[in-house]
Order: C-alpha cells, then structure tokens, then sequence
C-alpha cells in the first residue's frame, strides 16, 4: 500500500467522519442539555431530503441548505415539544422522529418528483464543490507528482467542500461554548441538575429548547452535506444508521467535542476502508462484502459494550424535569 | 383520588391521540394534493371490503400481533426493543433452517418446529443486546437498532451465497416442502369466502393464542409480576430480591421469541420460503402497535388491526392513487408513536381537566342540603 | 429604612387539584429576627416558602417585601426582591466547582472567566464576614454535606439576599455542624438579615428562633414568641392534641445472639464506604445505628437486607454464616431467613408506587406459597391478606385497590411496616422508619418496633434523626465515614457525646 493511498483513505475518512461529526456534536448539546436524542438520524435524512430537493428546483445549492436545515429544526422543535413542554419520553419521541423522517421524505418525493422517492440527480453547481486551496494541485495527476508534504496539503487537506471545514471549525467552537461562556455553563448545568438552574432563576425549559434546536441546525448541516455533497440527491434511506454511529461516537466520547472529533474520524475511517476494499482476502478466507458494510454496525455495538470503560453520561439525560414541591 | 376513570386512561386516551395520528395523516395527504376522505375510502375499501381484504388485513395483523406483543412485554421491564425487526429476520432463517434440513411428514410437526426455531433463532439475536445491557450497560436502544442492521447484511449474505438456488439470480431460498405448508384460511375458513391466494393461514390463532400466554405472563405469574416490578423501579426490585440481569434477558428473549413468531406466519405461512425483507417493517411497526395497545394483549390486537388495516388498505391506496407512495404508512406510524407515546400528556392533562371540572360540577351540584 | 416587617403575608391560599395546601395564610416577620415555621409533613410548609421563592403561584393573597407589594411570579423575581433559598436537597451542580455554582444565573456578563474572577474576590470577602470558609475552586460532589449547605447559603449572599429561607437545614448535618449553622445564622442575623427557618424539629426552634408559627393542615394555626412555648405545647399545636415525645418501653431482656456482622466492608461506585464494621445483635433487643446520613448506614442495610455485594468481612445468624457475596445474597433469600427489611426510601426501595396496595403487599414475598396457586399468583389470597393488613395496622384509606403513590407518607410506611413485621421476622432491619411520617404514624410505628422487641426478637434501627436513636435504641452504635467510632447506652449518654462521634471524635483524640 503506497503512501498515496494511505492519503486517498484519510482523505476519504474525512469526507465520510463529517456528517458523523455533524450529528455527534448536535448530539453533544442536545444531551449536555439532558435531553436525549436518538432522532439525530431522522433530522439528518428529512434535510437531505429537502436540501436536495430544494437545491434542485432552485438551483442553488445555498437554497438547499436553508431548506434542510429548517426541515430538520421543525423536527427538532417537535421533539422539544414532546419532551420539554409535554415531559414526554424522549427514546419514544426520537424513534417516532425518525419514521416521521423516513416516510415523510419518500411521500413528498414520490409526489414532488415522482422518481420512487428520490431526488433527480443534481446537476454540479447545485451541489457543494471542492475547495482547492491556495497552492494545491487538484487533479489526481498533479497531486501524483507531488512530494509527500505537498501530497498530504493537496489530498488531504485541500479538496473538500466547505461544510467540512466548517464541522472541524466547529469543534473548537463547541469547546469554547461549553466551557467558557456563561452559556454553556448553563447548558451543562441543566444537563446535570436542572433544579440547580431552577432555582437560579434560569428557565430550564428555554435552555433546553435552545440546545434542542442547535441539535437541529446542525442535523440540518449533515442531512444537507449528505445529499448535496457527499453524493448528488437524496435517496431513500441515504443516511444508513450514521444518526446511531453519531451517537455511539457520543458515548465513546464521554460527551467532550475534541473526543467526539476522534471517534467520528475513527468511525470514518472504518467506513472509507470498507468502501475501498470491498473484499478483502485472509489467505484462504474472503471477508463478504456484506460484513465489510455491517462493520461500522458492528463496531458501534462493540464501542457501546464498554471495551473504552464505562462513559458517565449528563446526570439529568433522559429525564423531563418537574418541579419538586 | 384518582384525576380520572381508569377506562378513560385506558381507552379514551389511546383513541383521541389515535384518532388525532388519523387526522394529521390526512392532513399530509391533503397537502400532497389528494383528497383524504377518498383516500380513506379507497383504504376501507381495499381492507374490508371483501374477502380479498379481509385476508391480507387478517394476516399483516397477525404479523404486528406478534412483533406488538414483543415489543409490549420488554416495554413491561421498561426496556425499549427496537430490534423487533432483524429478531424477526433470525426467526425467518431458523425456520428456513429447519424447514429445508428435514424432511418433515406433516406440516402440524413442521410447525412445532418452525415455531422452536424461529424463537430460538430470534432469542439468542435478542440476547446479546440484552446481555450487553445487563451486564455492560450498553444502551439497548442503540445495540438493537445497530442487530437490525447487522441482521440485514447477515441475511443478505446468507440469501447470495448459501440459500440462493444454483442457477437462480433471486437472493432466495428454495421453496419448502408442501408436506409442510401451512392450512390457509381457504382451508379452514373457506366458508367465509377465502380462496386459496390468501395469505392468511392458522398462524393467526398462534398470535391469539400469544395475546393469552403474554396477559398469562405479565398478570397472572411471578416473573410477569417481578417483570412489572423491575420495570416501575430497579431499585425496588433489588429490595425485593429480584435480580436485574435476569429479568432483562429473561423478558428480552420473551420478546426476541415473539418477534420471531411472525416467521412462521410470512415464511412459513406465506411465501414458504425464505425471501429478502420479509419483515417489510413490521418490527418497526409493533413499536406503534405496543405504544398504543397500551402494552396490553387486548390492545395490541385492537391496534394491529389497524395497522393491518392500515397496509393492506395501503396496498389498494397505491393502485389507485399513485401519488401517494406506500411509505405513508411509515408515516401514519410515525405519527401513532408520537401521539400515543410521547406526546401522551399532551393529550392526558386537557382529558384530566375535563374529568376533574365534571367532578367537581357533580360535587356542587350534589350539595348535602338539597338547595331550596 | 422603614419598621416594616420584612415579609408579610396576607391572605394566602394555594390548592392542587383538590388538594388545599395553604388556605389564608397570612404572616409577618420582622426584619433582623429568625422565624421558625414548624409543622407535620403535608402542612403546607413548603408549599408556602414555594409561592414566596416564586416556585407555585399563590391562587389569591399579597406578598409584602418591607412593606412594599411585591409579586413574585418566578425564582428571578424573588432573588430580585432580596429572597433566598437554601433547599433541603441542595441545588448544586455536582462537578460544578464552588465558584461555578455560585456564579450560575448571576453571571456578569457573556464570557465566564469575568464573572469567576469577580465571583473569586466577592467570595473571599464573603467568606471572612460570616466565617463561611470554603475553597472556591473545590468541585461539589468532593465537599462534605455541611460544606455543600455553606456554598448554598454563600450563593443567596453573593446574589445579595436579605431574606433567608432555610428548608430543613440540620437533617444533614451533624449536631456539631448543626451548632456551626446556628452560629453562621446568628451572624447572618447580626448583620440586619432576615431569616425563616422550617424545621420539624423542636429542639432547634427553641434554641435559635425569635418568633415561631405552627402550620397544621394548610392553615397557619398559631404564631407565638419563642420564649413563650415549650417543645409540648408546639407539638400539640401541630397535631392538634396531646402527643407522647417519648414511646414508653420497659428495659430490654437480651437473649440468644442473632446477627453477628465482623469487619464488614462494602464498596459503591469504586469508594469503599463500609470499612471494617463490627457488632452483635441479640433477641429482645433493638441496636440503633446514629450518624450523620452518608456514613455508610445505607450500606449496611443493603448489605445485610441482599441488596448489594460485600467486599469483605463475614455475617452470621444465629451462628450460621450469612451468604454477603454470592448467589445467595439476595433479598429473597434473606425474607426466606427471616430477616424483614423497612428500608430506607420507602418511595424507591420499599414500594413500587404504581402498583396497587394489595400488590405492594405481596412484594418481595411473592414467592411465598401462600400468595400462589401452582404457576399463577392468588390474587384473591393477596386482596384478602391486604384488607386484614390495613385493618391492624390502620392503613387509611383501607383500599387495597389503590395504587401505593396515593397514600400519604405515613399510610406508606404502614404499608411497608405492616408487610415486614407482621410476619415477626427474627431480624427485623429498619432504616429511617419514620422519616416524611406525619407524628400519629410515628408513634403507631414506634410502637409496633418495641412490641416486636418484646416479642423476642432482634432489630438494627437506622435513623437520623437522634431523638429517635434515643428513644428506642437499647444500644446505641455510632457510624462514622464507614465505622463504628463506639457504642453507648442511651441513659449513659447525651446527645453532646454521640454528637461528638458522629464528627468522627472519639474520647481518646479529644
């Protein structure tokens, strides 16, 4: 394996961690907040949907973005209302968000495009490009007579679109949220004893209807990243469990945004070999094709067994608040 | 005492938040451009209008019976099992298993053994979710959502390369013996206007049959009262003596079985042979079947007869209206869990008012001393 | 500034459903006094500092802070109107520092590290006016509980409160601790500030407050001097007739040895919180366990009753050992032995809340054969089990259809009492019998404690509360951070002394 190649996995693990690190961070402020969210896979697949959709008609792959966000915001907005307003369970709410998501997305599209529940293909400058980076090569050529210093600028770093430059910046912004404004005190706060917000004189449910619905643009990010730049239009099912990876990637990373950065790349980067090596052969042995796509599932079960020790989550998660008497 | 009759929690609630799922579904179809009282009578029609209808209503419920009752008796330890779906999709290899491997006499031994193996295959699918639970504390929501699509690759794999039938294209297993076909309703019920295409065959008597071992269970024994008793408060249940890692994998391989029951409806019953995606989401669809049977046997009935109801009107809905994709049904199940799950109270408390005004009116106007 | 009072409460009414919590309260305290508000559980105390801390909206009535008309429609309004509150179950994030909890919701401005720099010196001043030394940067959940109770009373300071609200403020504290508050308080109301303590608690209300009111039933019955009362007369004011402080018993007769625990040791999330406990129990006689909660009573209880694993030592009953780490440390097999358990948190452990009574009834016996038929459970057995139990223990109301969280507190623990004494278990282990029990369920409890005591057999209460310890235990042992600092005979001692202990200060340190 050449080095070049190693370039073209990582490069790959990138493309593939970013709608991972997506929905892990918007699955960060949503449980920091205490409410748990396993609608993370709804809220992305209803904004690829529309980001698609709307990025078709109009043309402009801004448009679709908007427009996946605010689909997945509406989502996000009924899962506050479940489980904030209505202290409704939210594992039930998320699981009914995400069959909401599912078939909404096919029943508008068969309507809309009648094409059995897909999007048509979007034509490139509906799509989100690559960025080239000042001094890269982009053409696979170019970037083959490169040094390995300018091979690692040119493949790895440079080339991609601008959402994921945007998840990586998000990461930092997360930390500095969460540990240095008087905001993200309270939302750690609420996510550990709401009565201690309560008190305070801190709207308990204002707060976690802000972290729900930061949780909701960003789904709306990923679902849009999803069918406007990793491929070209929704299909059914498009976000294939990486609502559930997110999450996993969440517990395995302790709710902290630089941790959740690495689980999402590893998680990537078992999804960018699997991609590549389709069949990969033991000696004797032909791993199935089917196993390398089941691996990331598989994987996830095996973060989520506790090979990493065991992950405290938010005291109050899951947990609709009541006031005491 | 109590805010409100206990037959109001238990049918006037599930109803109207039913009832509510109903008319917001109709409203999308509405949005979408068509008439939603056609369409309504086109799913009517299409379900109950003949005995045609009747079969394919009668047969997808006896599949949600199933996977409901799943759903339902883990819902009693409160343990959420998503993976009624890929448990159901093990149940189909056990019964392909034991179905091509022996040369069965009869269908009713084929049965018993379709049945055992069917559990047993989706139990052990359900039990290392349930044992990374107890034991590790992995969320089981996530680990049963992640074996159903574990579940889905296995079954693929194993459909292309060890059922396939030389020289077929089709990922399917060969077709079962006829020794062991199932009787179909045009057997026994053949009276009521069933002819031989019917799907629906005796397997609907093993999910009524469940309905009475699972309110049994739940209600009448010792593990269904320690099941309960976890399932209010694991806490408690300590206090009391009852283990916790028990009862989790104890009421997960109940439920797993269960889920893998309505194998032998679909791959026994129906198609007699193993075919990709049998399930078609009826796993999915035992979770708004449980949520609004009230995790109750009687309920769960009631509610798979809807969504019975439901996909085979569904079925006749896409014939004639085309606009409509079949994955409304996905959609008015969507809905189902979200109004009769979790947004329960949004019903609940303007129930409760109403109960407590009347109370109170009945109160003041049954004063001690009759008024002059 | 004007003599106004400091609050004032006129004409305040509060219902639930149709539950009345407060009807027409009206109140009064003067500025720079300390006010005790005592009464039963479910009299409507908290109720009422609620609706003045802005938690529940009066249904009618005026609050007036110095004189003035003041709604307080949330928390925020009553910190701006100078109120604060230190709950009973602290409102601190757990690992949150000092200085975070205390900024949290009085932040100065959008950025943190502002608002922690001017929090650090407001602090320290803070802490050297009213000797409420606490490291700012400690995290809460490494504080001990007394500690936790000064961040929370530096938090109303530091959002400059003049009224002070104390729910329950001892109950975690050790009487040492205790005496530190009332110092604390004393200073606090040195310095012209006004504070409400609520306490079930008679003792304390005589030591410290200036005026009291007695709350019964929603209504405020009566607000006296304190100088003019007596412990007598506010308990008679509270229940409304005449009450036994003191259960009556005659001096135990101790017979065969029945629990034998040594070197007991137990662990909870990696913190080893039994180390090395020792002590016999015999027939005929009740061993109270005193200590501040949180010393590792809990876990023995949970040890002992199967709840939870030890990590060393051994038990035995009646000379055979007891299984503390393996299958058998179960709470089936100890009902099986004849070890009934009350436990602690009747809510969480001794009841499950849905069930109906006659369910509860049979709960952790419903093995016993008596209760079955073959494979199925006999209802009709239980129901008719549950009536008889409610009739002898006065369970009220007598309805074994009702589901267990609509019983108040101290039909509650009747319940659980009724389900684990009556089958006179040889050990009867009983954690904080009476704790949220209105005063008519503890004298009942109390007595059904003893007459099992004469009946021969042997019984460990746990409790917090020390009037309790004293007035039942034959022998008093003291728990302190896992051990047991000694054993005392209650008309041997005092409470100073077993206070002393339960700091962790044995005679030969001192």
């Amino acid at each position: 394996m050449d080095f070049l190649t190693i370039l073209q996995i990582l490069d790959s693990t990138v493309r593939l961690a970013t709608p991972l690190l997506l929905a892990c961070l918007a699955g960060l402020y949503s449980e920091r907040a205490g409410v748990f969210d396993i609608g993370l896979e709804g809220k992305m697949l209803v904004a690829a949907f529309f980001a698609a959709a709307l990025a078709y008609s109009s043309g402009s792959v801004w448009v679709g973005l908007v427009a996946g966000v605010a689909a997945s915001m509406v989502l996000a907005a009924l899962h506050g209302l479940a489980s904030i307003t209505f202290r409704g369970n939210q594992l039930i709410s998320g699981v009914a968000i995400n069959f909401l998501a599912a078939g909404l997305a096919v029943v508008i599209a068969q309507t809309w495009f009648a094409q059995g529940g897909r999007t048509p293909q979007l034509p490139s400058d509906a799509r989100f490009g690559n960025i080239v980076l000042p001094g890269a090569e982009s053409t696979i050529r170019g970037i083959a007579q490169q040094g390995p210093l300018g091979q690692i600028y040119s493949e790895l770093i440079s080339g991609h679109s601008i959402l994921v430059y945007l998840s990586l910046a998000l990461v930092p912004l997360t930390w500095w949220v969460l540990y240095r404004t008087r905001f993200g005190l309270r939302l750690r706060a609420v996510g550990e004893n709401p009565a201690a917000v309560d008190t305070a004189g801190i709207s308990v449910v204002g707060l976690r209807y802000a972290a729900v619905m930061i949780a909701g643009i960003l789904c709306g990010i990923a679902g849009a990243y999803l069918s406007t730049a990793l491929s070209a239009g929704f299909v059914k099912d498009m976000s294939a469990g990486r609502g559930f990876i997110a999450l996993a990637a969440l517990i395995f990373a302790k709710w902290r945004p630089w941790y959740a950065l690495s689980a999402c790349l590893l998680f990537g980067f078992f999804d960018a070999v699997g991609n590549r090596y389709q069949n990969i052969q033991l000696g004797e042995f032909i791993v199935p094709v089917q196993f390398m796509q089941a691996l990331p599932y598989i994987l996830v079960v095996i973060v989520l067994a506790g090979l990493v020790g065991k992950a405290i989550p938010p005291r109050a998660g899951g947990e609709p608040y009541v006031k005491e008497r | 005492m109590d805010k409100m009759p206990k037959w109001a929690d238990v049918v006037l609630i599930p109803l109207i938040s039913v009832v509510l799922a109903l008319l917001v579904s109709g409203l999308v179809v509405a949005i979408i451009g068509e008439s939603p009282l056609r369409a309504m009578q086109i799913m009517l029609r299409g379900a109950f209008g003949s005995a045609y209808g009747w079969g394919y209503t009668l047969y997808y419920a006896t599949n949600f019976i199933f996977t409901g009752l799943a759903v339902a008796v883990a819902f009693h330890a409160r343990l959420f099992n998503i993976g009624g779906e890929g448990q159901a999709a093990l149940g189909g290899l056990g019964v392909a298993v034991i179905l091509l491997g022996v040369d069965w006499p009869h269908w009713s031994l084929a049965l018993a053994a379709a049945m055992g193996f069917s559990m047993l295959f989706a139990a052990a699918w359900a039990a290392v979710p349930a044992y990374l639970q107890a034991k590790r504390g992995s969320h089981i929501v996530i680990t049963t959502i992640m074996f159903n699509y574990i579940a889905s690759a296995l079954l693929v794999y194993l459909l292309v390369n060890v059922f396939r039938v030389e020289g077929s294209m089709a990922p399917e297993s060969a077709s079962f013996a006829p020794t062991t076909h199932l009787p179909s309703a045009a057997d026994f019920a053949g009276g009521l206007g069933f002819r031989g295409s019917t799907p629906l065959n005796i397997s609907i008597f093993l999910a009524l049959i469940a309905c009475g071992l699972v309110w049994l269970l739940i209600w009448r024994t010792r593990l269904g009262y320690e099941i309960r008793s976890f399932g209010q408060s694991e806490t408690a249940a300590v206090y009391a003596g009852i283990n916790p890692t028990k009862i989790i994998l104890v009421s997960m391989l109940i439920s797993g079985a269960l889920a893998g029951l309505m194998a032998v409806n679909v791959v026994m019953g129906e198609a007699e042979r193993l075919v990709l995606d049998f399930t078609e989401g009826a796993g999915f669809v035992g979770i708004a079947v449980a949520l609004m049977g009230r995790s109750h046997p009687v309920g769960v009935i009631l509610a798979a007869l809807l969504f019975g109801a439901l996909y085979q009107g569904g079925a006749e809905l896409q014939f004639e209206m085309p606009a409509i994709s079949r994955e409304m049904i996905v959609v008015i199940q969507a809905l189902v869990i979200l109004f009769t799950g979790a947004l329960d109270n949004m019903v609940r408390l303007p129930v409760q008012r109403v109960f407590l005004t009347l109370k109170r009116r009945r109160d003041r106007a049954a004063p001690p001393h009759p008024a002059e | 500034m004007t003599d106004a009072p400091a609050i004032e409460l006129r004409g305040i009414s509060k219902a639930f459903g149709p539950v009345q919590a407060n009807r027409d309260i009206s109140l009064s305290v003067a500025r720079g006094t300390i006010h005790g508000i005592v009464g039963e559980n479910g009299a409507g105390k908290s109720t009422l500092m609620s609706i003045l801390y802005g938690f529940y909206k009066a249904d009618s009535g005026e609050i007036l802070i110095n004189g003035n008309p003041t709604a307080i429609p949330d928390s925020q309004a009553a910190i701006r109107a100078g109120i604060g509150m230190v709950h009973q179950h602290f409102k601190l994030v757990e690992n949150f520092t000092v200085l975070e909890n205390v900024i949290l919701g009085a932040e100065d401005g959008a950025m943190l590290r502002p608002s922690i720099a001017k929090a650090r010196k407001l602090l320290t001043e803070l802490s050297s006016e009213y000797g409420l030394k606490v490291d700012p940067d400690a995290v809460i959940e490494d504080l001990s509980v007394g500690h936790q109770q000064r961040v929370e009373i530096l938090k109303q300071l530091y959002r400059h409160a003049d009224i002070l609200i104390l729910d329950e403020p001892t109950g975690v504290l050790t009487p040492a601790e205790a005496d530190q508050l009332f110092r604390i308080l004393e200073r606090l109301k040195a310095e012209g500030k006004t504070i409400i303590l609520i306490t079930h608690k008679l003792r304390e209300i005589m030591d410290i407050t200036d005026t009291v009111s007695v709350m019964r039933r929603g209504e405020m019955t009566n607000t006296v001097q304190t100088s003019r009362t007596s412990p007598a007369e506010l308990a008679e004011m509270m229940v409304g007739r005449k009450v036994l402080l003191q259960v009556e018993k005659t001096p135990a007769v101790p017979g065969e040895l029945v629990l034998s625990v040594r070197d007991l040791r137990a662990r909870r999330g990696g913190v080893e919180r039994l180390k090395g406990v020792s002590f016999d129990i015999r027939r005929g006689e009740i061993l109270g366990i005193a200590g501040v909660a949180g010393n590792g009573q809990t876990e023995l209880l949970e040890v002992l009753g199967g709840m939870i694993m030890a990590s060393g030592g051994s038990v035995s009953l009646f000379g055979r050992p007891l299984d503390i780490t393996g299958a058998q440390a179960n709470g089936q097999s100890r009902r099986a032995m004849g070890i009934g358990h009350v436990p602690e948190d009747r809510q969480t452990e001794g009841l499950i809340m849905g069930f109906e009574a006659w369910e509860n009834v049979a709960f952790g016996y419903h093995r016993d054969p008596k209760y079955n038929m073959g494979l199925v459970m006999d209802h009709a057995a239980i129901k008719a089990d549950c009536t008889d139990k409610m009739a002898r223990y006065d369970v009220r109301p007598p309805n074994p259809r009702l589901p267990a969280r609509n019983f108040s507190g101290g039909n509650q623990q009747k319940i659980v009492v009724a389900r684990e004494m009556d089958r006179a278990p040889d050990l009867l282990l009983v954690g904080q019998p009476t704790r949220g029990v209105d005063i008519g369920a503890i004298e009942f409890i109390h007595r059904q404690i003893i007459a099992l005591r004469d009946q021969g057999k042997a019984i460990l209460l746990v409790s917090v509360e020390l009037d309790e310890i004293m007035g039942l235990s034959d022998r008093i042992a003291v728990m302190f951070d896992g051990r047991i600092m000694g054993e005392r005979l209650p008309h041997q001692t005092d409470q100073n002394a077993l206070g002393l202990l339960m700091a962790g200060v044995t005679e030969g340190a001192a």
